[in-house]
């Protein structure tokens, strides 16, 4: 078999908030097609690395590759070819299910006769087409997520990031999601690459994993793999093996690494 | 359809979909035109003024639209702490065209504001004396701009909306007092005066009052020429600003 281009690849990625290192010189790659898990504790630069991979942030050093494109110098076709689901909700309460689709569908260009197709098609998918004229305010968290995935899906991306898919939802839901998931993966060809905090879900839906602490990349490879290098029986027993029972800081957003770092400032003034 | 119209789109379907936003926001610029035109009207009678309703109503017009234009960025705040904001950045669209088609939304908006108040001054007894309605749409339409840009540049640079009520409540009643709005600029200290000459909505108002009425204190073309270059000013400022937003 040929041996396929990787549709995701990270060369020595880093990103300083001044002087805080939030993600210190990972490399990685993701094959066309797998269904990616990036798992690691509060604070360890999953985020931040989403944000890179997804031109909301500009790296320091290193090089991106996404569908073979550089988020710094090809914007738009880095653009076209994903579709994200935030951690927070990032739908317009007061539109309707398919006006959210509808903008979305025209901030990316797509033709009017094809819009509608494909809008009706992914609200079918996801059970949500009844519901289609709505307004958001009404819905609850777990059919917000499934036409947030749907909208992400509507400009026929090669990858979909997931940050938290499934945070805070119960069980049924959380199931109910992953399988839209990895029935999208199978039938649409499409590379996932997701983060969560649910280690056993990243270990029954995942092909690869990496798991990434103090923004660097501690382990990679299978589930089955990680396990056995950590000598643990489930993945979520590797994962507190290798980086350890310590509880975490919440990642800095933009906004909070300035507060952080206006107050070393202080402190070496003082 | 575009990337810029349905950003605009949006946001007018937001507006007439909040009633309580319609209405709440016209409360004040009806207040103003019956208490003071019925108040203060005989006394500007007396002095010399002429009908204090038709030189009153222009500067409310103008009023209702800067309240509405500037308290618009509070939608940049709202979108980023709600999320929406994410959605739109990672869109295979350059920041200026999201600036720019916010900023016609929230100017549109603005400028409905207006009109509804012309309308509300009309039922009160103000009587446009020199007709010249396409005219007094560009000004209002220019002073929509410049304030919903001048909002843009302030959300930008904020995270919160404590903080943007704050400044706006601190920006907008020195703006509309020093505009003319409510009194003639003629005879006022040379401080003042300074004041009103670097205030934008002055030349909004004067120009407002030469369409509706025919009187001006500047000449229009002057009033036309700051306008546009303000708001242009604003815009490219607004769109900087508005570009260098991390979330």
């Amino acid at each position: 078999m040929e041996e396929e281009k990787p549709i995701i690849k990270v060369v020595d990625l880093v990103r300083k908030f001044n002087e805080f290192e939030a993600v210190r010189g990972i490399s990685f790659e993701v094959k066309h097609g797998d269904v990616f898990a990036f798992l690691g504790p509060n604070g360890a630069g999953k985020t931040t690395t989403i944000k890179m991979l997804t031109t909301l942030l500009k790296p320091t050093s290193g090089k991106i590759l996404i569908n073979g494109f550089d988020p710094l110098t090809q914007q738009d076709e880095v653009r076209k070819s994903f579709g994200i689901v935030f951690q927070d909700q990032s739908l317009d309460d007061e539109l309707t299910a398919y006006e959210n689709m509808e903008f979305h569908a025209v901030l990316y260009n797509i033709p009017a006769k094809l819009r509608k197709k494909r809008t009706e098609e992914l609200l079918k998918f996801t059970e949500l087409w009844e519901r289609r004229n709505d307004l958001i305010r009404s819905f609850s968290g777990g059919m917000r997520r499934r036409l947030e995935i749907a909208r992400g899906l509507l400009h026929h991306p090669k990858i979909l990031f997931l940050d938290e898919p499934t945070l805070g939802l119960d069980p049924q839901t959380r199931n109910h999601i992953w399988e839209y998931i990895k029935n999208l993966n199978q039938k649409e060809k499409i590379t996932v690459f997701f983060t969560t905090h649910y280690i056993d879900e990243a270990e029954r839906s995942a092909k690869k994993v990496a798991i990434i602490d103090h923004g660097k990349i501690i382990t990679r490879g299978t589930p089955d793999q990680i396990k056995e290098e950590a000598k643990a029986k489930s993945l979520e027993d590797a994962f507190i093996a290798l980086t350890g029972k310590e509880i975490r800081e919440e990642e800095l957003g933009a906004g909070e690494s300035m507060r952080y770092n206006q107050r070393l400032r202080r402190r070496r003034q003082a | 359809m575009n990337a810029i119209y349905i950003l605009w789109l949006r946001q007018l379907k937001r507006y007439f979909r909040s009633k309580s936003r319609i209405v709440g926001s016209l409360g004040q610029p009806l207040l103003f035109l019956l208490a003071l035109s019925f108040g203060f009207g005989p006394i500007f009678q007396k002095a010399g003024g002429g009908n204090y309703l038709e030189f009153l109503a222009p500067g409310v017009i103008a009023m209702g639209i800067l309240f509405t234009a500037l308290f618009s960025g509070i939608e940049i705040i709202w979108d980023k702490q709600f999320g929406f904001l994410k959605e739109t950045l990672v869109a295979p669209v350059t920041r200026l065209r999201i600036m720019i088609g916010r900023t016609l939304g929230g100017a549109t908006i603005a400028l409905i504001q207006g009109i509804i108040v012309l309308i509300i001054a009309y039922f009160i007894g103000f009587r446009l004396s020199s007709i010249n309605l396409f005219l007094a749409f560009v000004f209002m339409f220019l002073v929509a701009i410049i304030f919903t840009a001048l909002g843009t540049t302030i959300a930008s640079l904020l995270e919160d909306m404590q903080g943007f009520q704050l400044i706006m409540n601190f920006l907008v009643m020195p703006i509309f007092f020093f505009s003319g709005a409510l009194f003639p600029l003629n005879d006022l200290p040379r401080s003042i005066s300074l004041i009103s000459g670097a205030n934008p909505l002055t030349y909004g108002v004067d120009g407002l009052r030469g369409a509706l009425t025919g009187v001006s204190q500047f000449s229009l073309g002057t009033d036309l020429s700051v306008l546009i270059l303000t708001s242009a000013v604003l815009l490219v400022l607004g769109g900087y600003l508005f570009s260098k937003i991390e979330i």
